[in-house]
C-alpha cells in the first residue's frame, strides 16, 4: 500500500518534470536565421532578432549567405538541416518551393493571407520587405545636370565614367531593353526571342568597357564611395543607408525594378514551430514597421505601411512618387531562362 | 651478372636467393602498408568517396529517374521525329499527377529545363492542369496549353531524362550537346566552358611562371646567405603565409583601386591613373603574391642541400659564373622547381575568391562556375561534371609532366 | 722536376727563380678582427708535391682557397708562374682542384663529370672522348663511366674527383684533404696512387692534410701551419730530423719534451739545466744564450738504455713506469729528470729488453740528437 503510493507519487512527479522539461526546452530552443548580411542583416537584427530574443529568451544565431540554396539542398540530402528561417529573394522563394526545399506555410500560424500585399503571401514564403533595384550616382561628381532617367545610365557621352552593374543577366537585360526604347509591357515578350536577347546585349555592349561588375549587395555603396565608379545599380536600402551615413549619393527611381523579399522555413528544419513563432513576430505590423527605420525597405503588410514614419516614406520604393515608372521582374521568365541566359551572359563577358 | 644467373643462385639452405629476397621484402612491405593504412583509409573516406559520389551525380538523372517511368515506356516505340501519340501524353500526365502530389514536379521541370529552356513554366502549368483532370484525352489539352508540347525536341529531352544515366552534364561541360542527329557543338553564344578551362590553365600557368621567375632568385639569395640573415629574410617570405587569404586579397583591392595609394602615386608622378583593380593584371598580381611562398619554399629547401663546393668545383674546372650556375647549380634545383611549380599550378587551378574580388569580368575560373552551379542554381550534376573535367585534365597534365620530367625527380626539400 | 730557370720567371719577395707559385706577404681576415692567415710567405716549385700540414683551423683551406681564387687575400700578393693572380677569376686560373668531399656533380654520370671541364673549354668532341677515356683508364674506372656519383663507393668517387681535376691537364692541382673521408687502408692505397700519378704526370701538387704520416709519405716538401703562420717548410726528413721549433717537433712524429734554462751556450752545443734535476747537453737551435728558457726535444728512438759508460755525454738515472709491447718495438715510459712521461722506443730486433715496471735503469743520448728549441 505504502509502496504503491510512493510509486504513484514518483511517477506523477516524473511526468510533471517531463512535461515541464519539454516546455522549458521548447521555449529556449535556439533558432538559426539566414540572411544577406551587411546593412540588411543589421536592420533585421534591430527590428526583429533583438526584440524577439528579449521577449522570448530564444537564442538566435545569424548566418550570412548569398542565395546559396545549394548548401540547403546538401544539408537536406545529408539529413541534417541546421537552418531554421531563411530570408529569400522572390526567384528563390518560387524555385525553392518547387524543388521542395521549403515547408509549405500554414498561414493560420502567421496571419491571414489577406493581410499581406497582393503577391507576397506565397505557398512557401511570406513577404517581409519590398525593395527595389535602382541606380544611384555620386552627386559630388555630377553637381548639376544630374542623371534622372534610366537612359542616363546607358549614356556614357552625357555622363562619362565607370558604372557598376550586378554581374548577372537578371535585371540588366530588362533595363537594357527599356533604355533602348522598348515599352515596359513588351520587355519579356521580346526577351523570349533570340532577337530580343541580342538587342539587349547590343545595348549593354555600348557601355561594356565602362562597366565594373558587382556581386554582393554591400559592394555598390563601397564602389561609389571609393570613387571606383560614378554610378551603380544597387538595392535601394544599401544606398539609403550610405546617404544616412553622410555620403552624397542620389538615387534615380526611374524604372526601379520592384521586388520582394520573403521569410521561408527550410523543409526538415528541426525547429519548425519556433520558426513559425519567429515569423509571426516578424510579420506583426508593429514590429514590421520598425525595420524601415533602419533600412529603406517597405513593409509587406497593409497595416504596417500605415505605421511607417512619414518622414521615412519618401525614401521607400513604395512611395507613390518613386513607383511611377516602376517595373516588376517576371520570375517565371527567369526560372525558365536563367541558366541559359547566364551562360550567354558569361560568354558575352568573356568576349 | 645477368638476371637469369641471379635466379639460380641459392642460399645455404637451398632456397633460391630471389625467393628469399621476395620473402624478406614482403615482410617489409606489409609493415609499410600497415603504416600508411590509417592515412589511406582517411583519404578514401574523406576524399575518394565524395569524389566518387560527385562523379556519379554528374551522370545520373537524379531528379527524374523513376519518376517518368510510364512516359518512358510509352515512348519506347516512338520514332523520335514526329509527335508522340495520345498514349505518351496520357503517360506523362499520369506521371506528372503523381509527381505533383509528391511535390516532385518542380524538380522534374527544372531538370528538363536544363536541356530545353522554357520547359519549367510549361511543366508547371501542365502539372496544375492535369491534376484537375480525371480522364483524357490529354493530347489536345497539352497542345492547346502550349505549342511547345508539339515539339519533338522536348519529347526527346523527356525521353533522355527518364533513363537512369545521362551524358548531358559531361557534354555540356565541354560545350557539346545531344542534337537531333548526334552530338553537336552548342551555339557560340552559349559556349563558355572550353574558354573557361583555357583561361583557368592559362592563368594558373602564368602565375606559376611568375612565381618561379620571382621566387627563384629570392630562394637563391636565401640559400646562400648566412643562416642568421637568411632567417630574417625568411620571415618576410613567410609573412604573407600567416595572413588569411581574404585579408591579402582585400589588401590588394585597397592598393590597386582607382583612388588607392598606387594610383595616387601614379597621379603624382605621371599625372594619370590606371585601371588596375578588376583587371586580369590584378588577378595575376594577387595570385602571384599569394602563391609565391608555395613555389619558393621547395626550391629553397632543395637549394639548401646543394653544397657550395659544387659551384666552386665547376669554377675551378674552368666554367665561368654563368656556366657554373647553369650547368651545375640549376640542374640540381630542378626537383625543387618541379615540386614548387606543380604545387602552385594545381593550387592556382582551384582559385576563385581572388579572381572574384579583384579580377575583371573575364577572369572567372572553373571554380567560379562550379560554385555557381553548386550554390546558386543547385545543379549538382553540372557542378560535378565541371569539377571532374578539371580533375581529369589536371591528371592528364600531371601524367604528361611525369613522362617529361619524372615525378621521382620531384623533391619538396 | 727541374728547378732550372724558365723565361718569364720573376723574383718575388720570398721567391727564387724557378718558383711556380708564390705567396708573398699574404694576410687574410674574414671578419676584420682576427687574422686567419698571418704574413704567409711560401714558394712552391714547379713540379713539386707540396703539402700544407697543420691542425684544424690553422688556415690551410683558406690559403688554398686564395690560391684557387675563391677567397681574396686581404693583403699581399699571389703569383702563379710569375703573374700576379690576386684578381684573376677562378675559372681562368687553370688550376685543378679536388675537394674534401669530392664535389662531384650528382646529376651527371662519371663520364659527364670528366667531360665537363673539357666541354667548358669548347674542345672538339673527339678530343674530349679521348681525354676522358685516358683519365678513366688512369684511375681504373672505365667500367663505371655510365654511373652516377651516388652509385659509387667512397674510393671510386675519390678517384673520379682526381681524374676530373687532372683531365684538362692543369699545371697545378690543389687537393684539400682529399682522403679525409676514406678508411685507413683505402687512404693508404690512395696515397700511393696519387703519388704515382704525380710522378707520371709533370704537375705541381699542393696538398692539404692534417694527417702527418700522409704528409710525410707523399710530399717532396711540407709546410707546417700553425696559427696562420708557416712554422717550417722542409722536406719530410728535415722536418722529422731537424724540427726548427717546439711546435714542429711536437706535431711531427713523437718527441720528448724537457723544459729548462740555458746555463751555457756556444755555437755548437749548449748546456741546459732541467729544473735542477740535471744538466743536458744539446744542439742550440733556438736557444737564446745563458739564462734563457728553452724546450729540449728528443726523439724516443734516439734514447738508449743502460749505455756503456762514457758513450753518451747525456746519461741519467731513470725508473721504468710502464711497458707496452708493440710488435716491432717496445715503448717504455720512464720517469727521469723530474718528468714521468718520458718515452723510449726500444727496437725488438735487438731482443726484447729484460725490464719490468719499477726497475731502475740508466738512459743516455747523444747531444746532437737533442735540440734546444724555443720555449713552449
Ligand atoms: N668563410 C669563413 N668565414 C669566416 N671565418 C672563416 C671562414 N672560413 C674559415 N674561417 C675561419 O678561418 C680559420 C681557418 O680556417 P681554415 O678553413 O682555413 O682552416 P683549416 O686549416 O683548413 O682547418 P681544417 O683542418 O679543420 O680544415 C678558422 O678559424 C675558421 O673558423
Ligand atoms: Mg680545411
Amino acid at each position: 500500500m505504502k509502496s504503491e503510493l510512493l510509486i504513484k507519487a514518483l511517477v506523477a512527479s516524473a511526468a510533471a518534470a517531463c512535461v515541464f522539461g519539454v516546455h522549458s526546452a521548447k521555449a529556449a530552443e535556439p533558432l538559426t536565421i539566414v540572411s544577406w548580411g551587411g546593412a540588411y542583416s543589421d536592420s533585421q537584427r534591430k527590428a526583429y532578432y533583438e526584440p524577439y530574443m528579449k521577449q522570448t529568451g530564444v537564442k538566435i544565431t545569424e548566418e550570412e549567405y548569398d542565395a546559396e540554396l545549394g548548401k540547403l539542398k546538401a544539408m537536406k540530402e545529408a539529413g541534417n538541416v541546421t537552418w531554421d528561417v531563411i530570408d529569400v529573394d522572390s526567384a528563390h522563394a518560387l524555385s525553392g518551393c518547387d524543388e521542395g526545399l521549403f515547408e509549405k506555410l500554414d498561414y493560420s500560424k502567421i496571419a491571414d493571407t489577406s493581410k499581406f500585399l497582393p503577391g507576397t503571401a506565397l505557398d512557401c514564403a511570406v513577404g517581409t520587405i519590398a525593395y527595389s533595384t535602382i541606380f544611384a550616382f555620386n552627386a559630388d561628381v555630377y553637381k548639376d545636370n544630374q542623371p534622372s532617367v534610366l537612359e542616363d545610365l546607358f549614356d556614357t557621352k552625357k555622363y562619362p565614367g565607370k558604372r557598376a552593374l550586378l554581374k548577372k543577366p537578371f535585371g540588366n537585360l530588362e533595363w537594357a531593353l527599356l533604355a533602348d526604347g522598348v515599352p515596359a509591357g513588351d520587355v519579356y515578350k521580346l526577351l523570349a526571342t533570340p532577337e530580343g536577347v541580342d538587342r539587349a546585349f547590343k545595348k549593354l555592349d555600348t557601355i561594356k568597357s565602362d562597366i565594373v561588375w558587382w556581386e554582393a549587395g554591400a559592394q555598390p555603396p563601397e564602389l561609389l564611395a571609393n570613387g571606383q565608379v560614378v554610378m551603380t545599380s544597387a538595392f535601394n536600402g544599401r544606398i539609403g543607408n550610405a546617404i544616412k551615413e553622410g555620403k552624397n549619393f542620389k538615387i534615380v527611381w526611374d524604372r526601379q525594378e520592384f521586388d520582394w523579399d520573403y521569410w521561408a522555413i527550410p523543409a526538415d528544419s528541426k525547429h519548425v514551430e519556433g520558426a513559425y513563432d519567429f515569423i509571426k513576430f516578424a510579420s506583426d505590423p508593429k514590429n514590421m514597421s520598425q525595420q524601415s527605420k533602419y533600412i529603406a525597405y517597405a513593409p509587406t503588410r497593409v497595416e504596417a505601411i500605415a505605421m511607417v514614419d512619414p518622414k521615412i516614406a519618401p525614401t521607400l520604393p513604395t512611395y507613390p512618387e518613386n513607383m511611377k515608372t516602376a517595373v516588376t521582374t517576371d520570375l517565371q521568365f527567369w526560372a525558365d531562362n536563367n541558366e541559359d541566359l547566364t551562360k550567354r551572359f558569361n560568354a558575352w563577358l568573356a568576349q | 651478372m645477368s638476371l637469369a644467373e641471379a635466379a639460380f643462385i641459392q642460399a645455404v639452405d637451398g632456397v633460391p636467393l630471389k625467393i628469399k629476397l621476395a620473402r624478406a621484402e614482403r615482410k617489409r612491405k606489409l609493415k609499410a602498408v600497415g603504416l600508411v593504412l590509417p592515412l589511406f583509409l582517411f583519404v578514401v573516406i574523406t576524399f575518394l568517396s565524395p569524389l566518387l559520389v560527385m562523379t556519379l551525380k554528374s551522370v545520373e538523372n537524379e531528379e527524374t529517374f523513376g519518376r517518368l517511368d510510364r512516359t518512358r515506356e510509352a515512348l519506347a516505340s516512338w520514332s523520335g521525329q514526329d509527335l508522340p501519340d495520345e498514349a505518351a501524353f496520357a503517360a506523362l500526365a499520369a506521371d506528372l499527377k503523381i509527381a505533383g502530389e509528391q511535390r516532385l514536379a518542380g524538380e522534374i521541370a527544372k531538370r528538363i529545363n536544363y536541356e530545353f529552356p522554357g520547359a519549367q513554366s510549361k511543366f508547371k502549368t501542365i502539372t496544375r492542369k492535369v491534376a484537375a483532370m480525371e480522364t483524357g484525352p490529354y493530347r489536345e489539352t497539352f497542345l492547346s496549353t502550349d505549342a511547345a508540347w508539339g515539339n519533338p525536341k522536348l519529347w526527346r529531352v523527356i525521353q533522355g531524362a527518364s533513363g537512369k544515366y545521362t551524358a548531358y552534364y559531361w557534354l555540356s561541360a565541354v560545350d557539346l550537346r545531344q542534337g537531333a542527329s548526334g552530338i553537336e557543338q552548342v551555339p557560340a553564344n552559349q559556349a563558355v566552358f572550353l574558354d573557361v578551362y583555357g583561361r583557368t590553365f592559362w592563368i594558373a600557368g602564368l602565375v606559376t611562371g611568375l612565381t618561379l621567375v620571382l621566387g627563384f632568385p629570392v630562394a637563391y639569395l636565401l640559400a646562400t646567405q648566412p643562416a642568421s640573415r637568411a632567417n630574417v629574410l625568411m620571415i618576410f617570405v613567410m609573412l604573407p603565409f600567416w595572413t588569411s587569404l581574404l585579408v591579402r586579397t582585400t589588401a590588394w583591392f585597397v592598393l590597386l583601386r582607382n583612388e588607392g595609394p598606387l594610383n595616387d602615386l601614379a597621379q603624382l608622378l605621371i599625372g594619370s591613373r590606371f585601371d588596375m583593380i578588376f583587371t586580369r593584371f590584378a588577378t595575376i598580381l594577387a595570385m602571384t603574391h599569394i602563391q609565391l611562398p608555395f613555389t619558393l619554399l621547395p626550391i629553397y629547401s632543395v637549394m639548401k642541400t646543394i653544397p657550395p663546393s659544387h659551384v666552386r668545383a665547376a669554377r675551378s674546372l674552368g666554367a665561368g659564373p654563368f656556366l657554373a650556375f647553369w650547368r651545375v647549380y640549376f640542374p640540381q634545383t630542378v626537383p625543387g622547381i618541379a615540386a614548387g611549380c606543380l604545387l602552385t599550378f594545381i593550387l592556382s587551378l582551384g582559385y576563385y575568391i581572388t579572381p572574384a574580388l579583384v579580377g575583371g569580368p573575364r577572369d572567372q575560373m572553373v571554380s567560379n562556375y562550379v560554385s555557381y552551379y553548386m550554390n546558386n542554381i543547385i545543379n549538382f550534376g553540372q557542378a560535378s561534371a565541371l569539377g571532374a573535367t578539371l580533375l581529369i585534365i589536371t591528371l592528364v597534365l600531371y601524367w604528361a609532366y611525369n613522362r617529361l620530367v619524372g615525378i621521382d625527380k620531384m623533391k619538396l626539400g | 722536376m727541374s728547378t732550372s730557370e724558365r723565361p718569364g720567371n720573376r723574383r718575388g719577395l720570398a721567391g727564387k727563380p724557378g718558383d711556380f707559385v708564390e705567396f708573398i706577404d699574404i694576410q687574410k681576415t674574414y671578419d676584420g678582427e682576427t687574422l686567419v692567415v698571418k704574413n704567409l710567405n711560401l714558394s712552391i716549385r714547379h713540379g713539386e708535391f707540396l703539402t700544407l700540414l697543420g691542425p684544424s683551423g690553422s688556415g690551410k683551406t683558406t690559403s688554398l682557397m686564395m690560391l684557387a681564387g675563391f677567397e681574396v687575400p686581404t693583403q699581399g700578393r699571389i703569383e702563379l708562374d710569375g703573374r700576379r693572380i690576386n684578381d684573376m677569376a677562378p675559372h681562368k686560373r687553370d688550376i685543378g682542384m679536388v675537394f674534401q668531399n669530392y664535389a662531384l656533380f650528382p646529376h651527371m654520370t662519371v663520364e659527364e663529370n670528366l667531360a665537363f671541364p673539357l666541354q667548358v673549354r669548347r674542345m672538339p668532341r673527339a678530343d674530349i672522348e679521348q681525354k676522358v677515356e685516358r683519365a678513366l683508364e688512369m684511375v681504373q674506372l672505365s667500367q663505371m663511366r655510365k654511373r652516377r656519383p651516388a652509385q659509387l663507393s667512397g674510393g671510386q668517387q675519390q678517384r673520379v674527383a682526381l681524374a676530373r681535376a687532372l683531365v684538362f691537364d692543369p699545371k697545378l692541382i690543389l687537393m684539400d684533404e682529399p682522403l679525409g673521408a676514406l678508411d685507413k687502408q683505402l687512404r693508404e692505397h690512395m696515397q700511393i696512387e696519387i703519388k704515382h700519378i704525380h710522378q707520371k704526370l709533370d704537375v705541381t701538387v699542393v696538398y692539404v692534410t692534417h694527417d702527418q704520416s700522409e704528409a710525410l709519405t707523399m710530399s717532396d716538401r711540407v709546410a707546417v701551419f700553425n696559427d696562420g703562420v708557416v712554422q717550417q717548410l722542409a722536406t719530410p726528413t728535415d722536418l722529422y730530423e731537424r724540427p726548427e721549433n717546439a711546435f714542429v717537433a711536437q706535431f711531427i712524429g713523437e718527441s720528448n719534451k724537457l723544459r729548462g734554462v740555458v746555463s751555457s751556450q756556444n755555437g755548437k752545443e749548449c748546456i741546459v739545466n732541467v729544473n735542477g734535476h740535471g744538466d743536458v747537453r744539446a744542439v742550440p737551435i733556438r736557444a737564446n744564450g745563458p739564462g734563457n728558457k728553452t724546450t729540449l726535444s728528443l726523439r724516443p728512438e734516439r734514447v738508449r738504455i743502460n749505455p756503456t759508460d762514457g758513450v753518451f755525454t747525456n746519461q741519467f738515472d731513470a725508473q721504468v713506469e710502464e711497458l707496452i709491447y708493440l710488435g716491432d718495438h717496445t715503448r717504455a715510459r720512464v720517469s727521469v729528470l723530474g718528468t714521468d712521461d718520458f718515452v723510449i722506443k726500444l727496437p725488438n730486433a735487438e731482443g726484447v729488453p729484460d725490464l719490468a715496471p719499477g726497475s731502475p735503469i740508466r738512459i743516455g743520448w747523444k747531444p746532437e740528437d737533442c735540440r734546444a728549441l724555443d720555449w713552449s
